[in-house]
């Protein structure tokens, strides 16, 4: 469990990045922090794993203050995979790569191997097991990147914008990923300004703009809602943005998903069709 | 004449075992507004830079078929020729920029082609007029945003008064909103300036509307080409992986139930809304 | 009183950060030549006195006291190994102008690092940049200078967040005795090392594009212009040189050690 209270952070240059920020949020939800540049959405999250402690109010990990402890050890529970995946790259092979957290955090050997083998076999990449990970396509280092996190098991799993430079197919496989990840009950959270990828999603959520959290909700109702999208320069999502300009017929204006605005729809024809 | 005319074009990078374009041929008008997608790995990137002939000058490699871009066969002339006529914008932002200034910046090509400096600060300002960053041009690259900093990119290929812009998925590091000032930057310079743009995306949704002819890729070669309302309503487009606008998926479902739209592929929310009034308001 | 012709570079200090580099690049020239020709210690601590107007009509006290700090270390060496080479080399006696000697030479050391080191701290990098460009050195050096200055906060950036990104993968930078710190660092270097040749491959991808190589005779939207101070510092280094020559030649300067 995610616990922040009051949440204040000034970057070496003295800008406040957050301003008070209380948020919680519990084991298995999905969370989707959105918001513009700038708004403080990475400043936020990296709070999760002590990557940075807050300089007023606290951030709690399972009931432990993150100031108590060093991000190593926060870092055993909360995941955290960069944009970047060539950040992060720097072995020889990806079975390399994707055991180095699994040494620091002081596994033993054959558990390694294991959670290699299935960390590998997750994400299919076991053909590349013995392939440096800088010969892999962008989309292939990225999985990598994703491997090398889930291989130790975190409760909770941050990704900071993990649809960017992604084709369709890509995102849909990542959609179908996280689904696989919620019914394991882990706690995804996505820092993300894909608003399409977050439709079809529908998670939890959390809206920031300069440094606060100004919406906190369901995503259906917080991305179609367009004073809260203007406030904080979001676009709709398309579904939504047909909807929006469907008021003359009195149409809900709450629709994301495709599936349902198709069914919205039939029966608003059906309606129509009996008047 | 079109004003680039492939032929056949196959390029393979140096100590690769596959080509990464496969006998390519495409035929672009001026003035055109050309959108060219396809699932990553397609061959796009790398079809974008046989426009300059960054391929295959700067990056070797085995090259076969025909290409002629402005009238000028780029195999057998330098990336430098090539730019005054084919300005190329790339995908990361911060990676064109490399002066302490943005004018500097914009200013880039034309110093580098000896342009005395009355005329280049004419050609300097007007740039960045056009893609409404005047008022930052004193400003450093470090300290403007993404969307701003790929507007300067644009604005120096600009600067140079191209036949032909090609832009080699410009907002991949953008939000939305800043993705769609850009892509309304590039559609006004190509109905106001009429510049031929080729435009590389993935971003339909946003794009679609721009343009009458839309260029599938998959695996090096092109598979679609055409309207783009015909190819996105085909099954093959969809199966393909391209990520079809959700306005006009939601016409092809509400289609198969026989809705009753009309027959115009939307490509845009404004679009199927209106069919939408159309068909379910009492007449 | 602007330097450029029609620019207007954010962040101008002082009237010592507008003056033309190249005129105060010819200022240190000078200085250093002034330096290497007096060995005697008056002339040479009036040299480093010179410098102190400079430092403090362009603000940089602070920067400049931190140097003088840098600096102190390298220079109690140089007069410890001067006084030490007499010491051993003459029999294992110190005299009055051996220290004095060593004492010249040290100061002579500080005044020439000095010297660059107020040049560096009153020019700004658009300005140096611009400078270079204007000089005679092939523009391939002036753009690698002020790429590499425009580049800097990034790579910082990055090297901070792979740093993060390594640290949230378990990797403990400060444990671990010397060696192993090192090696910790390996999974920071690689990262950096490799992301730093892919960037600039995308930037000579972007150079290339924008006419890189077109032409030998590079045209430039800015221009530096002198000015008014350019040609009073021009007209002060011209001053320095000249009363250089006459004491050298005609003025005998005193020891220290004369008047104990």
């Amino acid at each position: 469990m995610i616990e922040t209270e009051n949440v204040h952070y000034s970057y070496p240059n003295k800008v406040e990045a957050l301003k008070g920020v209380s948020l919680t949020i519990q084991n298995g939800e999905f969370v989707a922090i959105m918001g513009q540049n700038g708004a403080g959405k990475s400043t936020f999250v990296k709070h999760f794993n002590g990557l940075l402690k807050p300089s007023k109010g606290t951030v709690c990990i399972n009931g432990v203050e993150t100031t108590k402890s060093s991000v190593a050890s926060l870092a055993r529970n909360v995941g955290f995979v960069f944009q970047n995946p060539d950040h992060q790259l720097f072995s020889e092979t990806v079975e390399e790569e994707i055991g180095f957290a699994l040494k620091n955090f002081g596994f033993k050997p054959e558990v390694i191997d294991e959670r290699v083998t299935w960390a590998l076999n997750l994400l299919s990449l076991t053909q590349y097991r013995k392939t440096s990970p800088f010969l892999l396509s962008g989309g292939e280092r990225k999985r990598v990147a994703l491997a090398s996190v889930l291989a130790w098991d975190p409760q909770t799993l941050i990704l900071d914008e993990p649809t960017i430079g992604q084709d369709h197919e890509q995102k849909e496989k990542l959609r179908q990923f996280i689904l696989q990840l919620q019914t394991q009950k882990k706690t995804v959270v996505t820092v993300t300004h894909d608003v399409e990828f977050v439709a079809e999603c529908n998670p939890r959520v959390v809206l920031m703009k300069e440094g606060k959290i100004v919406a906190d909700g369901e995503g259906k109702k917080i991305l179609t809602d367009p004073e809260i999208l203007e406030m904080s320069s979001i676009v709709l999502p398309q579904i939504a943005q047909v909807f929006t300009k469907l008021s003359a017929l009195g149409l809900p204006k709450d629709v994301i998903d495709i599936y349902e605005a198709k069914d919205i729809l039939m029966k608003a024809k059906e309606n129509r069709r009996r008047l | 004449m079109a004003i680039i005319e492939i032929k056949n074009l196959t390029y393979t990078y140096p100590g690769a075992s596959k080509s990464s374009i496969d006998d390519v041929s495409i035929s672009i008008e001026k003035g055109e507004f050309v959108l060219i997608t396809g699932p990553s790995g397609c061959g796009k990137t790398t079809l974008c830079r046989t426009f300059n002939g960054l391929v295959p000058h700067f990056y070797q490699g085995d090259v076969k078929g025909e290409i002629s871009v402005a009238g000028i066969n780029t195999l057998q002339h330098h990336t430098y020729e090539m730019a005054k006529h084919v300005g190329l914008v790339f995908q990361n932002p911060e990676n064109q920029l490399f002066a302490l200034s943005i004018e500097k910046d914009v200013a880039f090509g034309l110093e580098n082609n000896g342009v005395p400096r009355e005329e280049m600060r004419r050609k300097v300002d007007w740039a960045l007029h056009q893609t409404g960053i005047y008022d930052i041009r004193e400003r450093s690259p470090h300290e403007i945003s993404g969307g701003q900093q790929q507007r300067v990119a644009i604005a120096s290929v600009l600067a140079m008064n191209p036949e032909i812009i090609v832009l080699d998925e410009p907002t991949s590091f953008l939000d939305p909103l800043s993705a769609e000032k850009i892509f309304e930057v590039i559609h006004r310079l190509n109905k106001q300036q009429g510049i031929t743009v080729v435009l590389v995306e993935h971003r339909l949704d946003l794009t679609a509307k721009y343009t009458n002819h839309l260029i599938v890729m998959d695996k090096g070669k092109v598979r679609l080409e055409g309207n783009p309302r015909q190819i996105l309503s085909s099954e093959e487009t969809r199966l393909m992986g391209v990520g079809i606008p959700k306005a006009t998926l939601l016409y092809q479902m509400l289609k198969k139930e026989s809705f009753g739209l009309a027959d115009k592929t939307p490509l845009s929310s404004e679009e199927l809304a209106n069919q939408l009034l159309e068909t379910l308001l009492p007449k | 009183m602007s330097v450029f012709d029609g620019l207007r570079f954010r962040k101008v200090y002082s009237p010592i950060h507008n003056l033309d580099p190249r005129i105060k690049f010819v200022y240190v020239i000078a200085i250093f030549i002034v330096a290497i020709v007096f060995s005697q210690i008056i002339p040479l601590a009036i040299l480093f006195l010179m410098q102190i107007p400079f430092v403090l009509l362009a603000h940089v006290q602070k920067q400049w006291l931190r140097s003088l700090r840098g600096a102190a270390f390298l220079a109690t060496f140089i007069f410890l190994v001067n006084v030490a080479t007499v010491y051993f080399t003459s029999g294992y006696t110190i005299t009055a102008e051996a220290v004095e000697n060593a004492v010249s030479l040290t100061l002579r050391f500080v005044v020439l690092v000095e010297s660059f080191s107020v040049f560096f701290l009153t020019t700004s990098p658009d300005h140096l940049g611009l400078a270079l460009e204007e000089s005679k050195v092939p523009y391939e050096f002036a753009f690698a200078f002020t790429t590499a200055v425009r580049f800097v906060p990034v790579l910082a950036e990055e090297a901070q967040t792979i740093m993060d990104a390594q640290k949230a993968r378990g990797l403990e930078l400060e444990k671990g005795n010397l060696l192993k710190r090192i090696r910790n660092y390996v999974p920071v270097l690689i990262p950096l090392i490799v992301s730093a040749i892919r960037r600039s491959l995308e930037l000579a991808e972007a150079m290339e594009s924008r006419a890189w190589g077109a032409t030998k005779r590079r045209s430039n939207l800015y221009a530096l212009k002198l000015h008014s101070g350019d040609f009073g510092l021009l007209a002060i280094t011209a001053g320095i040189l000249a009363v250089t020559i006459y004491i050298h030649f005609f003025v005998p300067i005193p020891n220290i050690t004369q008047f104990l």
